[in-house]
C-alpha cells in the first residue's frame, strides 16, 4: 500500500511530495480541483474536515496539515533518504524553529499575494492592490531577516539542507514563477544563491516536471 | 541541579503563555525574563541578536537558543522526554503525528482569527487604537466555522489528538483564555456544547492555573 496524497495540483501538497521524494517514500495522487470547489464535497471533508489541502491516506490512517504530514514521514523514515531533520536534538530545535517561521512570518503575506494574484480572477473576484502591497512589504521584511540569517548559515537551521528549507519550496516557486517577483529573492545575495540550490535539487525538479 | 531555562517575554504575551505552560506540564524549572514591549525592548539589539524578527519569545537552555513558541515546546518536549507529563507530545509516532496535525490546525486555523480578535476587542481599546467593525465581523465569521469542526471533533474525541491532554489542547489556552476572560465575546466557544466542555477541562489544569496567576501578578500593585 503506498501513501496517497490529495490535491497535487496545489501549492502545500507539493510539500508533502518533495519531501517524500527525498525521503524515497512511494506514493500516488489524486486530484482535487479547487475552482469546481470539490474540496467542498461530503467525501473530501470526510478525510479534511476543514476543507483544506493536502490530505494524506496510508492505509488506514489519515493525517493533514503539510507540515504535520512531513514531519511524520520525516521522523517515520529516517533512516532512509535525505536527513531532514538534522542530527541532534539541537539540530532538530532549529529545523523546528525555522518551520514555524516558516509557517506564521513566510506563509501568511505569501499566500495573500497567491490568492490574489494567481486565484482571484479564477473565482471571479477582483484583486485587492492595497492587499497586495501590504504583503508584499511585509514578505520583503521577512526575506531582509532570512538575507542576514543565510550570511552566516548555508541553509535556514544550520549547514545542512532540512524540512524547514524544503517547507518554502512551493510558494517561492509561485513568487519567482506567475507571480512575476523574482526580484524579491534577486535582490538578495544570500536568500538568492539558497533558492538556487533548494530549487535545483532533484526532488523539486521532479515535482515540477510531474505535477 | 540543573541550570533553570530562560524565557524571554511579558507575561501577558499569549506567545510567552504558551511556552510557560508548556515548562509548567513538563516540571522544567525556568525563570521569565520579562520585556517591557511598550517601551520597545524587542526591538534593541540585544534582543535581536536572540531573536531577529523582534517578537517574543525566545528561549535559552544550557545548549541552544532558540524562538517561534511551537518550536521551544517541541524542543521541551524532546529534550525532557522522562520529566512532568511524559505524555504531552504523545508516546509513539501516530500519537505524535495526531498532536502535529492539531497544532498545525491551532497554528494555522485557530490562531489567525482568534489573535484578530482578541487585538480588537480587549487590546486595541486599551491601546487608544480604534476597532475595525469590518474585521471584527470578518474574523467572528471565520473562527465560527473553524469552532465547527471543533465541535465535530470534540464530541468524537475528548482532546483534539485522542483521549488525552495534549501540546496541541495546551497551544490554545492563552488565545483561548483572553477571548473569554477579556472580551464580550467568549461565548463562541463556551456556547457549543463539545467546546465548552473542552475549554472548561483545559482551563482547568493546574499548569494553566498557575499561568493565570502569574499574568495577575503582574498587574498587581
Amino acid at each position: 500500500m503506498v501513501v496517497k496524497v490529495y490535491g497535487p495540483a496545489y501549492a502545500s501538497p507539493k510539500r508533502v511530495i518533495v519531501c517524500l521524494i527525498e525521503k524515497q517514500i512511494e506514493f500516488e495522487t489524486a486530484p482535487v480541483d479547487l475552482i469546481k470547489g470539490e474540496h467542498r464535497n461530503p467525501e473530501y471533508l470526510k478525510l479534511q474536515p476543514f476543507g483544506a489541502l493536502p490530505v494524506i491516506q496510508d492505509g488506514d490512517f489519515t493525517l493533514y496539515e503539510s507540515r504535520a504530514i512531513i514531519r511524520y514521514y520525516a521522523e517515520k523514515y529516517r533512516s532512509q533518504g535525505t536527513e531532514l531533520l538534522g542530527k541532534t536534538t539541537e539540530e532538530r530545535g532549529l529545523v523546528e524553529q525555522w518551520l514555524e517561521v516558516e509557517a506564521h512570518n513566510y506563509h501568511p503575506p505569501i499566500y495573500e499575494m497567491t490568492v490574489q494574484l494567481l486565484f482571484a480572477s479564477k473565482l471571479g473576484l477582483s484583486v485587492d492592490e492595497k492587499l497586495v502591497k501590504k504583503s508584499e512589504e511585509k514578505l520583503g521584511k521577512v526575506l531582509d531577516v532570512y538575507e542576514e540569517r543565510l550570511s552566516k548559515s548555508k541553509y535556514l537551521a544550520g549547514d545542512f539542507f532540512s524540512l524547514a528549507d524544503l517547507s518554502h519550496l512551493p510558494f517561492t516557486q509561485y513568487l519567482v514563477g506567475p507571480m512575476e517577483k523574482e526580484y524579491m529573492i534577486r535582490d538578495r545575495k544570500h536568500v538568492s544563491a539558497w533558492w538556487d540550490d533548494i530549487s535545483n535539487r532533484p526532488s523539486w525538479k521532479k515535482v515540477l516536471e510531474l505535477y | 541541579m540543573a541550570t533553570p531555562v530562560k524565557v524571554y517575554g511579558p507575561p501577558l504575551s499569549t506567545a510567552v503563555c504558551r511556552v510557560v505552560a508548556c515548562l509548567l506540564e513538563k516540571d522544567v524549572e525556568f525563570q521569565l525574563i520579562s520585556l517591557n514591549m511598550a517601551k520597545g525592548d524587542h526591538k534593541k539589539p540585544d534582543f535581536l541578536k536572540i531573536q531577529p524578527f523582534g517578537q517574543v519569545p525566545a528561549f535559552q537552555d544550557e545548549k541552544i537558543s532558540l524562538f517561534e513558541s511551537r518550536a521551544i515546546c517541541r524542543y521541551v518536549c524532546e529534550n525532557y522526554p522522562e520529566k512532568g507529563n511524559k505524555g504531552l507530545f504523545g508516546t509513539n509516532p501516530l500519537a505524535k503525528a495526531s498532536i502535529d496535525q492539531w497544532l498545525e490546525a491551532e497554528g494555522q486555523s485557530f490562531n489567525p482569527p482568534s489573535s484578530a480578535l482578541v487585538f480588537q476587542l480587549a487590546l486595541a481599546p486599551r491601546m487608544n487604537i480604534k476597532q475595525d467593525e469590518g474585521v471584527i465581523k470578518q474574523n467572528e465569521e471565520k473562527l465560527a466555522k473553524v469552532l465547527d469542526v471543533y465541535e465535530k471533533r470534540l464530541g468524537e474525541s475528548r482532546f483534539l489528538a485522542g483521549d488525552e491532554f495534549s501540546l496541541a489542547d495546551l497551544s490554545h489556552l492563552p488565545n483561548a483564555h483572553y477571548l473569554v476572560n477579556a472580551t464580550d465575546r467568549g461565548e463562541i466557544l463556551t456556547s457549543r456544547d463539545n467546546v465548552g466542555r473542552w475549554w472548561g477541562e483545559i482551563s482547568n489544569r493546574d499548569s494553566w492555573k498557575k499561568v493565570v496567576d502569574m499574568q495577575k501578578q503582574q498587574h498587581s500593585p
